[in-house]
């Protein structure tokens, strides 16, 4: 457990670290892009379904496959057009 | 061992996707990166963690894949915030179920391992209902004004008491009523949360409740020992918290004020009923204006992106350059309905970003500017927020337009903008005001500037 929270502070030092030199021009962006890597909650959709074993785990788990791929892809997406629009 | 390989390098590719962001010429790439990152991701856990049920998620994934892609592609950029705002509200939603599933298929579980998931559940739930409504004010399905239910704040005390004793209740007692009754309360909470903030203050409810999704994905990796999510979540946690505090401070306000201030709705009616003096201009006035100027700076707000005039100013602007006319954006903070909305708005009119400059950077030389055109903004402008401590915008950095040599002023009518607040700016005699539709009124003025 101490393993986990040691990633979660170190963690913690990064984003604020990262996030902090980030453009202001791109702060939309930024949001969009960081909802898409929330979407990586796919992943643990992913496993919890690829174990269940009763039919109520298999229905949370499916939904939230689905919804955590709308997230990813559609957060990606987004994220790509508007940066697509600052590249020249 | 090469399955926390591939979540390294999947986490790597999150941290370099948002460092990407620090600067607009490399952004693209980034994004690839981190979309490249979850690629690895999924298909590690799909191959090394599903043991059945493979064909159902795959259906599921596409499924998803055929309602995000064709969402994302079509959206109009003046519609990002409420998209994004969608996105996020599922995202949470999704947190919360699989942290919903893991309670049930672990029976024996320990009490850290509770807390995690009654903390995913609570979190999820907030920010799915929460965004949900954020969307519905935005896509203006209901009301942008500040909604105050009769005894809204004991209602909402209420239900943050009760989610509290619920989250204790869950982690002495594991029972999954009590969590799927935290879940309903924790979506009654994120609506209770959302509602009293009003249209104006829209943009931080979106980039908190940005940071709570992110929050509730790193709990899920408790949840699941997963170090990917915990990264991950994280990250997304720092970015939304970072960008909520940059907006309060570009408010002027803090955080506590604008989510539980609902503004005292205090409307400040004009000084009474004097009716006082503004003086407008022609298209013909403002053109000589313009085209004769050394040194304009270009403030827009929302309502350039509402009359769809983006490209209009940029014509207009480009127009002005071609004679020799030194022309500059300033870009409040705030301009738009999320951060930096104005920034992704005038990109889409191809506006370079070089010429999008900060408060920081046009105030100091607002003297020597000639004229300060303001577009389809207000409340960004009104020295009221500098010089009246009675106005309830009072404290909120502006552009010191009024220092500027003359002002052009582009508005639809006299009606206040979103804070409800009468702005002294009109009644400079420095002003010119430039009454019509914005994108209609910059194309009269781009034909006027040809005809110099």
């Amino acid at each position: 457990m101490i393993d986990l929270l040691t990633i979660f502070v170190l963690a913690v030092f990064v984003g604020f670290e990262v996030v902090s030199k980030v453009s202001t021009i791109l702060h939309t962006p930024l949001m969009s892009g960081a909802n898409a890597i929330h979407g990586v909650i796919l992943v643990g959709a992913i496993l919890i379904t690829g174990s269940a074993e009763s039919t109520l785990e298999l229905v949370l788990g499916l939904v939230a496959v689905f919804l955590a791929t709308v997230n990813v892809v559609g957060g990606f997406v987004v994220t790509d057009r508007m940066l697509e629009m600052f590249k020249r | 061992m090469t399955v926390q390989l591939m979540y390294l390098v999947a986490s790597v590719c999150f941290v370099l996707a948002l460092k990407g962001l620090s600067s607009p010429k490399y952004a693209r790439y980034g994004n690839f990166i981190g979309a490249f990152g979850m690629l690895v991701a999924v298909v590690t856990a799909y191959v090394h963690g599903v043991v059945h049920n493979g064909l159902w998620i795959l259906i599921a994934v596409a499924l998803g894949v055929v309602v995000g892609i064709p969402a994302a592609r079509s959206v109009k950029m003046t519609a990002i915030p409420q998209m994004v705002a969608l996105f996020n509200g599922v995202g949470g939603a999704a947190a919360a179920l699989v942290a919903l599933a893991e309670f049930f298929a672990v029976p024996d579980s320990t009490v850290l391992f509770r807390l995690a998931t009654v903390l995913t559940v609570l979190i999820g739930s907030v920010s799915f209902s929460g965004s949900v409504v954020t969307f519905l004010k935005l896509q203006e399905l209901m009301t942008t004004r500040p909604v105050l239910l009769p005894a809204g704040q004991q209602l909402a005390i209420a239900a943050a008491a009760s989610s509290i004793a619920l989250c204790a209740l869950t982690i002495a007692v594991p029972n999954g009523f009590l969590l799927w009754l935290l879940a309903v309360v924790g979506l009654a909470l994120g609506v209770l949360f959302v509602l009293p903030v009003g249209g104006a203050d829209v943009p931080i409810a979106i980039s908190l409740l940005n940071a709570f999704t992110g929050l509730a994905v790193a709990a899920s990796g408790y949840v699941l020992a997963n170090t990917l999510l915990i990264v991950a979540g994280t990250l997304v946690g720092a970015s939304g918290t970072i960008l909520t505090r940059l907006m309060a401070q570009a408010m002027g306000r803090s955080l506590a004020n604008i989510l539980f201030g609902a503004f005292k709705a205090k409307t400040v009616v004009a000084q009474g009923e004097e009716q006082r003096t503004v003086k407008s201009g022609t298209v013909e006035d403002v053109a000589i204006l313009l085209g004769y100027a050394n040194n304009v700076v270009v403030v827009p707000g929302y309502g350039l992106a509402v009359a769809q005039a983006q490209h209009a100013v940029r014509e207009l602007v480009a127009q002005l350059e071609r004679r020799g006319v030194s022309v500059a954006y300033g870009i409040h903070p705030v301009a738009g309905r999320m951060p930096g909305h104005m920034n992704v708005l005038l990109a889409e009119a191809d506006v370079p970003y070089e010429q999008l400059k900060e408060l920081d950077d046009v105030n100091p030389g607002i003297t020597s500017v000639d004229v300060a055109v303001v577009v389809g903004a207000n409340d960004v402008v009104n020295p009221g927020a500098r010089d009246e401590p009675s106005s309830p915008i009072y404290g909120m950095p502006i552009f010191d337009v009024d220092r500027a040599k003359s002002v052009v002023f582009m508005k639809r009518s006299m009606r206040p903008g979103f804070a409800g607040v009468d702005n002294e700016l009109l009644y400079n005699p420095k002003t010119t005001l430039l009454f019509g539709d914005a994108k209609d009124s910059l194309t009269k003025l781009l034909a006027a500037v040809k005809q110099l």
